[in-house]
């Protein structure tokens, strides 16, 4: 391999890396408040590709966008709300299969307005433009993705570690109880997560799909599971550990492709995860929790 | 109720459960529908069960039941497809040297060993499903529920990226499938079949080591301190609840005669757990019940959602491909919001409980005729 | 033959930076009635969960009817950090799962009440005798092993009774009020047939009759099973009632040992914990 085509290569996969960044967030915020693996967080991800299509077939893309994170926000509160927030006190499992029927439902609403259908994803012009640095050429999206994704990061670390509402976000992640015996405002800080996670979501879902032709119902299935062993990869519960577990699963999942085994990529970032929970379950930067006995 | 009575009542359920299948048997022309989606009933109440078991009963949220039956289907399909057609079935490069030479051991035994084909197909299938579980299990059952779903669900999508893989082309046809497969001979086949799988399920859920799966289910620590080892227990559990997967998953290849990877995606197991949600979790009967109506609903009685409706020369809006899907997603959720304990919640299927919901309805009449006599007086 | 049943030798346990059971030794011996007393968060449940084998010692060894069962030593990351004493004595390290030790003789129950709770009376006691089952999973499931299974099913009835929780056999453990549930507890621990059952704060929540007839019980549990005792407990009535002798503990460390005469004089004991009787007592 040239040394022009491994950078290409590892462009690609830092760009990868950052839209899977901003998609593992989504999971690691959630798991670290609710406890619960947000089945459906990949399915608003493919809505959000939806939306998008919808909104550019009738209006410019400067109005288009900010309708597609607000209409993704209101998707993620609106699920916290129906299928999540009833069952914070059943059992886990419970829980855990609200998500997967949200997953579910997600699914099959689509196939049912959008049919199965791959459907092409609109052109956001500028974003499409080929440039060229050096040796290698990608389109602008390509370069900026792991740009906007580490100001957002930055951005959102700076909302956690130093404003009101992060405080509030750090604290029901530690104690729900004790949290509220506080006077913090439990749903609105569990929606505020989802606000977060959805955003980014959206975000990413633009960035992923603005370089692949099209969306189908099922999009948001593979690099969901891959986004949410991302963020277990970090350390589920960590922020930066996501961003960091984002990145490795979409440098590595680029380098197999180009290696020639694409039909091992997905089946590896789950071998990945096995060997992760036999290793190290707390992933690179989460912390241990000891049962009480 | 007496145990006679029981013995009685049961026997009459059994009788008329055959005569009907029998019925439906010499008429399959007829009711070919009704023939086929109660036969998909009956090997989705298998792995319903099986599912139960591992994540019902002993409390590991298992989601690789997907992953189980493709293995099984694939065993048992190489298996079951006729030597002379195995060279049109693995079109694109060939089938593999040591199968066909497996294939061939296999027609050179006697008439009589032949027969009994299909069985050991499906005991093979389910053995090397078991072996994998047994593989898995040891890093995998040690993980927290939300994990062990997780893992296991990725051992669900390994499995299909390695079927489809060109590399396994001459074992499993690759992405292309594998067709031919030799059917069920009769109804009462698939019938008896289930019925031993699901027999020797419910008979171990009733025997001490079922009781042990139930203690783990509760309280892990507990069950722990009670001397019952964790590991050896729910590899126990995971290994027969697989076991079975793998020998509804080769089932499902003779009932449906063809599969690819994409039979057994996620979504297969997705189906299983609504199954499993709707019956109760912890409710054997309950699946087998759930597994029965859902498939019926879903491939029969629903399908009517799925077409343009229109009353009176006014068309109802929504009534198109796709919605009987959307139904049933919006029910599993409906059930798992507020009725979480399914159809069945923990209970089983017994004779008692229906006497005394007669009992009752005689309790009410009685009560309504007595009021309903004073007032008349006055 | 010792008389000794179970000895703990300068068990340490640290968690992270904390030290919650400070280099603890203690012995208790066959058909004795031992108590484990001291403030809360004062690291017993903690010692009870090192006996068990809930959590492996940081350093230090337990010995059952003499035979070493645990065993370890600050090792890795720990090295560093250990702050307890005695850090070169030990070099091997066995460790024991709670299955394992309740194999060997040795029961529990739990501060908390882990009833499996929504099964019956019934079925909790008859799950602990599970582990006695000598049939494998084949011979159970198909039947074969008829005679164990009601043999088991006879003894739990017995022990239901004894208990006197026969009544409510076939109520769910959940639904069963207070002081029963601390019973069923008791029962499912006797039916793991122990040599030393360890009882962590039995009469927690009970009211003065209900304690005296606890009392009763554990005298009859030592005569009638010929099982050894060692209990946590903060009712001192039971304690300097039914104890031949005490440990206290504070902070994770051992302040004081001898009979129920001795630890009620001691200085250090009433400082840190008993109190002064009022001058109305």
């Amino acid at each position: 391999m040239t040394l022009t085509t491994f950078f290409q290569h590892t462009l690609t996969g830092i760009s990868l890396g950052g839209a899977y960044a901003l998609i593992a967030i989504g999971y690691t915020m959630v798991y670290g408040i609710l406890r619960l693996i947000n089945f459906a967080h990949g399915d608003i991800f493919m809505m959000a590709g939806y939306f998008m299509i919808f909104s550019m077939a009738s209006l410019p893309w400067q109005i288009a966008i900010p309708l597609v994170c607000i209409l993704s926000v209101a998707l993620g509160v609106a699920i916290e709300r129906v299928a999540y927030k009833p069952l914070r006190s059943a059992p886990r499992m419970s829980i855990m299969i609200s998500a997967i029927g949200v997953s579910y439902l997600l699914q099959n609403l689509a196939t049912y307005l959008f049919t199965a259908l791959p459907r092409s994803y609109p052109e956001i012009p500028f974003l499409k433009k080929i440039f060229q640095i050096g040796p290698v050429s990608a389109s602008l999206v390509t370069f900026i993705t792991p740009l906007l994704t580490l100001l957002l990061v930055v951005g959102l670390m700076f909302l956690i570690n130093h404003t009101k509402f992060g405080m509030a976000i750090r604290a029901v992640s530690k104690d729900f109880e004790t949290a509220q015996l506080m006077g913090i405002r439990l749903n609105n800080t569990i929606s505020l997560t989802f606000v977060i996670g959805s955003l980014l979501a959206a975000v990413g879902s633009i960035l992923y799909f603005t370089d692949r032709m099209s969306v189908t119902p099922f999009s948001g299935t593979l690099p969901g599971l891959k986004c949410f062993i991302a963020a277990v990869l970090g350390g589920i519960g960590s922020i930066p550990g996501a961003v960091v577990g984002g990145f490795v699963i979409g440098i590595c999942e680029t380098v197999l492709v180009a290696l020639g085994y694409s039909t091992f990529s997905d089946a590896f970032t789950f071998i990945l995860l096995i060997m992760i929970l036999l290793v190290r379950p707390t992933g690179l930067f989460g912390e241990k929790i000891i049962d009480k006995v | 109720m007496k145990k006679s009575t029981k013995i009685i009542c049961s026997s009459i359920l059994f009788i008329l459960v055959i005569a009907f299948l029998y019925f439906l048997d010499s008429n399959k022309n007829q009711y070919g529908m009704a023939y086929s989606v109660l036969q998909k009933g009956i090997i989705m109440a298998v792995v319903a069960v099986s599912m139960n078991l591992v994540t019902g009963f002993t409390g590991l949220f298992s989601l690789g039941q997907a992953g189980f039956m493709a293995i099984g289907a694939y065993v048992t399909a190489i298996f079951l497809i006729p030597t002379e057609h195995m060279e049109g079935v693995y079109y694109i490069s060939g089938a593999s040297p040591v199968i066909m030479t497996f294939k061939g051991w296999l027609d050179s035994l006697p008439a009589w060993f032949q027969a009994l084909t299909p069985y050991i197909a499906l005991l093979i299938g389910g053995l090397i499903g078991a072996l994998f579980a047994a593989l898995i299990g040891i890093p995998v059952l040690r993980l927290k529920s939300d994990y062990l779903a997780i893992a296991t669900l990725g051992f669900s999508e390994i499995v299909r990226a390695v079927i489809s893989s060109p590399q396994m082309d001459t074992i499993t046809n690759g992405s292309y499938g594998l067709k031919k497969i030799q059917g069920f001979s009769s109804l009462f086949q698939t019938f008896a079949i289930a019925t031993v799988c699901i027999a020797f399920m419910i008979l171990l859920l009733r025997s001490t080591y079922g009781r042990a799966f139930r203690a783990i289910r509760e309280d892990e620590i507990a069950a722990e301190a009670m001397g019952i080892n964790l590991f050896k227990h729910k590899q126990l559990s995971f290994i027969v609840g697989s076991f079975f997967s793998s020998v509804s998953g080769g089932m499902l290849a003779m009932f449906m005669r063809s599969i690819d990877s994409k039979t057994f995606s996620i979504s297969l197991t997705y189906d299983i757990l609504l199954i499993v949600v709707i019956g109760g979790i912890g409710s054997a009967t309950g699946s087998i019940l759930s597994a029965i109506l859902v498939t019926l609903s879903k491939e029969w009685w629903l399908r009517f959602f799925d077409n343009p409706l229109t009353i009176g020369g006014f068309q109802i809006p929504f009534f198109r491909a796709g919605f009987r899907m959307v139904i049933f997603s919006v029910i599993l959720l409906v059930i798992v919001l507020f009725y979480q304990r399914g159809l069945m919640g923990k209970n089983e299927f017994s004779w008692d409980r229906i006497a005394l919901q007669f009992v009752k309805l005689k309790n009410i009449n009685k009560k309504v005729a007595k009021e309903g006599g004073s007032k008349n007086v006055e | 033959m010792s008389n000794s049943i179970l000895r703990v030798e300068n068990a340490t346990m640290q968690f992270g930076g904390v030290v919650a059971v400070d280099n603890l030794s203690l012995e208790v011996n066959r058909n004795e009635i031992v108590s484990l007393i001291g403030p809360n968060g004062a690291g017993k449940t903690t010692a009870f969960n090192v006996i068990t084998g809930v959590y492996a010692p940081t350093n230090g060894a337990i010995y059952f009817k003499d035979q070493l069962i645990t065993c370890n030593y600050p090792k890795g990351s720990m090295k560093k950090l250990y702050a307890g004493q005695n850090a070169g004595m030990y070099t091997k390290t066995i460790k024991q799962t709670p299955d394992r030790i309740t194999k060997l003789g040795m029961a529990r129950t739990f501060q908390n009440i882990r009833l499996f709770k929504e099964l019956s009376a019934f079925e909790n006691v008859l799950i602990a005798k599970h582990m006695h089952a000598k049939a494998n999973i084949f011979s159970a499931t198909l039947g074969f092993n008829y005679k164990e299974e009601q043999a088991m099913k006879e003894e739990t009835l017995e022990l239901l009774e004894i208990l006197g929780l026969s009544h409510v056999k076939d109520e769910i453990a959940q639904s069963l009020p207070y002081g029963q549930q601390r019973q069923l507890e008791i029962a499912r621990a006797l039916a793991t047939k122990p040599e030393l059952l360890l009882l962590d704060e039995p009469a927690a929540g009970m009211n003065p009759q209900e304690t005296k007839d606890l009392t009763a019980f554990i005298y009859d549990i030592r005569s009638k099973f010929n099982i050894t005792v060692l209990m946590i407990e903060h009712h001192m009535d039971l304690v300097m009632d039914i104890s031949d002798r005490i440990y206290v503990l504070d902070f994770g460390k051992l302040i004081a040992s001898g009979t129920p005469e001795d630890i009620q004089n001691n200085q250090r004991v009433i400082d840190a914990y008993l109190g002064v009787p009022d001058d109305g007592e």
